[in-house]
């Protein structure tokens, strides 16, 4: 699924992007754990969570996350767009919750793993 | 759509006796952070987490919930589950990822 | 990519540190992306580096972490300062944690750490002393077909 389905099916705000907004992103990964983050995430995958700690961004990092999306309007800290902005990892916001924007991306076709995408 | 419905339709694994499997699921709410859950879960929703130890139960109660649903192959703790018993709490769990689980319980209750 | 000489380098940790939590595997990551290794390799001692820095900050007061990148392998080795671990065996099973709630709160300590590195590592030790500190050594192997 392209960068600019994702942004428009969560109806998410883009706080930074750093990639073409065609990008395919290949898998998803949905959690508040970030210990589950750097075990089961793929490359060029979307978190989905509700943390907003920098630690976030530093975990997405090192487990090759292109883009993160913050659930239930929650606002990333400070610190945590500008290491996105260093690190080249694009940060959006979504009003939805987690259950809601798990819902309508898997309806429009993302899946975890990048064999299962339409 | 009751317990008993979501555990079959999302190939869950029931692994208490005693909670309500007729119990209607009115929401779903998913977190790992118990203190989220206890600020934004609300009474019949269906719990979605990675977290296995004990404490889920008492948010789970304190909250109403219908039940919880652990994902990723992750195992409850055993007093988890004994926990559950005395409080009549379903725990499931999950094969599938979060993001899976929830997508096909949205298809389900939505669509 | 043909690294001749072995690089090595150390970073310090201070454990409770979240702020800083994750900049020396971060930096680990970037001296490994400059060398042009494999992206799989560099992933992998990225991971495993992450998972031991982090269990560092969450449970000792302070620790070091030494690499050494040679031809055929990276090794990391992670020693601290902290409380030990008094069954390695019990915490290398998934979803043991001895982690506080509010290090949970933060979306640590989900009892994966461990694990996590040896998924990770091509070799895996862990020597520990309760009351002392703990050590890790990861190897992680560069050349493609070793694993």
């Amino acid at each position: 699924m392209t960068f600019r389905k994702i942004i428009a099916t969560l109806e998410a705000e883009v706080i930074f992007n750093s990639i073409d907004i065609e990008t395919e992103i290949y898998s998803v990964c949905s959690t508040d754990l970030m210990s589950d983050l750097l075990r089961f995430s793929i490359p060029e995958s979307l978190l989905i969570t509700g943390l907003t700690q920098p630690q976030v961004v530093r975990t997405a990092e090192i487990a090759d996350v292109t883009a993160i999306a913050f659930i239930q309007d929650k606002r990333p800290e400070k610190e945590a767009i500008e290491l996105a902005r260093q690190k080249g990892i694009s940060l959006v916001v979504t009003r939805l919750s987690m259950f809601t924007a798990c819902g309508k991306l898997y309806v429009e076709g993302l899946r975890s793993f990048p064999e299962d995408n339409k | 759509m009751n317990i008993h419905e979501i555990a079959s339709k999302l190939s869950l694994d029931v692994k208490t006796t005693k909670g309500d499997l007729e119990r209607e699921v009115t929401g779903c709410y998913i977190s790992d952070l118990l203190s989220d859950v206890m600020a934004n879960g609300k009474e019949g929703d269906i719990w979605i987490t990675h977290q296995t130890h004990p404490n889920i139960v008492a948010v789970a109660i304190l909250k109403n919930l219908s039940g919880v649903i652990i994902t990723n192959k992750r195992v409850p703790e055993e007093d988890t589950l004994k926990r559950a018993e005395a409080e009549h709490l379903t725990i499931m769990t999950g094969q599938a990822p979060t993001f899976e689980i929830a997508g096909m319980l949205y298809h389900f209750l939505r669509c | 990519m043909i690294i001749k000489n072995s690089i090595e380098g150390s970073f310090h940790l201070t454990g409770g540190d979240f702020t800083n939590a994750g900049i020396a595997s971060s930096e680990l990551k970037s001296i490994l992306t400059e060398l042009g290794l494999d992206d799989n390799v560099i992933r992998r001692a990225a991971i495993a580096t992450f998972e031991a820095e982090m269990n560092v900050i969450i449970h000792a007061i302070a620790g070091t972490i030494y690499y050494s990148i040679m031809p055929e392998h990276i090794k990391i080795i992670v020693n601290d300062m902290g409380p030990g671990i008094e069954d390695i065996e019990l915490a290398m099973q998934e979803g043991y944690s001895t982690a506080p709630d509010w290090v949970r709160e933060m979306g640590w300590g989900a009892g994966m750490g461990l694990p996590n590195m040896k998924k990770n590592s091509d070799e895996f030790k862990i020597d520990s002393v309760v009351g002392e500190g703990t050590t890790v050594e990861i190897i992680i192997n560069i050349k493609q077909g070793l694993r």
